[in-house]
């Protein structure tokens, strides 16, 4: 049975310390972190709240495996404990991990949730480069990137997390979820120029995918080396008896809200489909990789992927089809599941965009990222008579992802915009209030100097007793604002909370 | 959903087609082509002054 598609987007920035001869990204990525995190105790007093606390992996587990015994030879990744690490009295994460800066949004509700905090968290980045250019010395700057490769061979991720119902056998999802992987690429990807596996430039000049290059398993444990299309890291954060969370690392980071809202609204909606039975195909190809790089290089969107079951079919018809059983899912069961306003637009947005694809590719340059990319890098190869794989087009390539307003290429670029200022802005300091992000970022706002560690299931409370209190949130549906708001707001004292909690 | 067009290429032919084959409008195309040159205009003020060096020096830690 479908489940509420509660979800989340952590995203890895690519960081460039500018003006000095020794850059080292990991000191950069806790100077730019501190330096927000500075500014914020500074100016907010207790309105912003405390945000320096520090995150608890007591019971972390990233080298569990989905699928029960994890094969010899895999690498579970490291947790890295050392390094600053905050949540923010939005609900969000924001630490140092892999050398980058990363931000993991609260549990969101809905598509139009994620897309708000996802560029909420953009502002938390450029707010974070003005805090830390102001210490450092003159001449110096630290500039971050929201992308997923230098161009080099070397990429970082933006990883999706879905909540998941644990009844769902691991084998089903694998089978029905990665061809939507594979697909959604056509209107998620946020394109690059080259490829980092040894083409050429006349081989491949563009390709739709960051992150495609990176893929080499079709299955596995690992996040840093050959990453499979499916992680089966199984860590769910909530009861484990009830839910997974479905761990995402295959999508590009998204400049496009529209990209992003489509890339989250449209796999939720599988998902849900899948845990309800509802694809009713089969179209596991017979080289999953093989289909990821083809649908990746193929700019004109028409490649055969060769099925397991004999035949062939495109991307296109792949999503044509996922879109064809969601109307028909919704139709059955209601938006509930993925948001009762969300969920129509997803459906509208996700048929306006396959038409698109099939008649006039090139109006998605307001809304697709590697379309309006290569519409601009293009246009200035021809007015300047360039090859492909001159360096400029790579500095433009990189450059659409600059997160500097001034400098941004992909805020010239026209992109249509879902979210207003004003919801951005809240999403810097206020949590969502449908999830039990609301409980965690409203307990640091109110009791921030009574709370000594929290993670994503658990708040840990300092209030003067002989021990310290733990609050458990196994359950991503509560402490929503309906369910905590008023207790909250009318407890004097953390004590207080907790003891009308019956914690 | 209109009838869906079934073009099918062989890989070979895709390579050498793949560049020709983007996203390319008709109808809209002139006014789609006018913004284009306002914009690349524009961006000429913004770009980073040596691609070259900018481009070599971005070099980042792998990550997840």
């Amino acid at each position: 049975m479908a489940i509420r598609k509660i979800c989340g987007i952590e995203t890895e920035y690519g960081i460039v310390h500018r003006g000095t001869d020794d850059p080292n990204p990991i000191t950069a990525s806790s100077v730019l972190i501190n330096s927000y995190l500075s500014d914020l105790n500074r100016s907010g007093g207790s309105a912003l709240g405390v945000p320096q606390v520090g995150w608890d992996f007591e019971f972390e587990s990233p080298g569990s495996d989905a699928r029960g015994v994890a094969p010899i030879g895999s690498m579970p990744p490291e947790i890295e404990t050392h390094l600053t690490n905050a949540v923010l009295t939005n609900g969000a994460r924001y630490y140092v991990d892999h050398a980058h800066p990363e931000l993991s949004t609260p549990e969101c509700g809905d598509a139009f949730s994620i897309v708000t905090f996802d560029r909420s968290a953009e502002v938390i980045l450029e707010r974070s480069m003005l805090a830390a250019d102001a210490l450092l010395p003159d001449g110096q700057s630290i500039v971050v990137y929201k992308n997923n490769s230098d161009g080099k061979g070397n990429s970082y991720g933006c990883h999706e997390n879905y909540l998941v119902d644990r009844a769902l056998p691991f084998g089903r999802i694998v089978a029905e979820v990665t061809p939507h992987f594979i697909t959604r690429q056509i209107f998620c990807g946020a394109g690059k120029v080259g490829s980092e596996i040894g083409f050429s430039a006349e081989e491949v000049p563009f390709q739709i995918s960051q992150r495609a290059d990176f893929f080499e398993e079709e299955v596995g444990l690992e996040t840093t080396l050959k990453r499979p299309i499916i992680n089966t890291r199984d860590e769910p954060h909530a009861d484990p008896q009830k839910y997974r969370r479905l761990h995402v690392i295959i999508g590009d980071a998204n400049m496009s809200e529209v990209a992003t809202f489509l890339k989250v609204g449209t796999t939720a909606i599988v998902l849900a489909m899948i845990e309800d039975d509802w694809i009713k195909a089969d179209f596991r190809f017979t080289s999953p990789i093989g289909a990821l790089r083809s649908v990746s290089t193929d700019l004109s969107m028409s490649a055969a992927l060769p099925l397991l079951s004999g035949g062939s079919i495109t991307a296109l018809e792949v999503q044509v089809h996922l879109l064809e059983r969601a109307i028909d899912w919704t139709n059955h069961h209601g938006f509930d599941l993925v948001g009762t306003q969300a969920g129509p637009e997803i459906l509208r947005r996700w048929g306006e965009t396959l038409l698109a694809i099939e008649a006039e590719s090139a109006s998605l340059a307001s809304t697709v990222d590697w379309i309006a990319k290569y519409r601009l890098i293009d246009g200035y190869r021809e007015r300047h008579g360039l090859a492909w794989g001159d360096a400029r087009l790579h500095a433009l390539d990189l450059q659409y992802h600059d997160l500097r307003p001034e400098k941004s290429l992909a805020r010239r670029v026209g992109l249509e915009t879902i979210c207003t200022k004003a919801d951005i802005e809240k999403g810097t300091s206020n949590p969502p209030e449908d999830t039990r992000a609301y409980f965690r970022g409203a307990c640091l706002a109110k009791f921030g100097s009574d709370i000594v560690s929290a993670n994503w299931d658990s708040l840990v409370f300092d209030t003067g007793g002989d021990s310290l209190r733990r609050v458990a949130m196994m359950e991503p549906s509560r402490g929503t604002a309906a369910h905590v708001a008023s207790v909250i707001e009318s407890s004097q004292t953390a004590a207080e909370l907790l003891d009308r909690l019956g914690s | 959903m209109p009838e869906r067009e079934q073009i099918r290429r062989t890989p070979a032919e895709r390579t050498e087609t793949s560049v020709d084959d983007a996203p390319q409008g008709s109808e809209t195309g002139e006014k789609l082509k006018a913004e284009l040159d306002d914009l690349l205009d524009e961006i000429d003020e913004v770009l980073e002054t040596n691609a070259e060096d900018f481009v070599r020096s971005f070099v980042q830690k792998g990550g997840q």
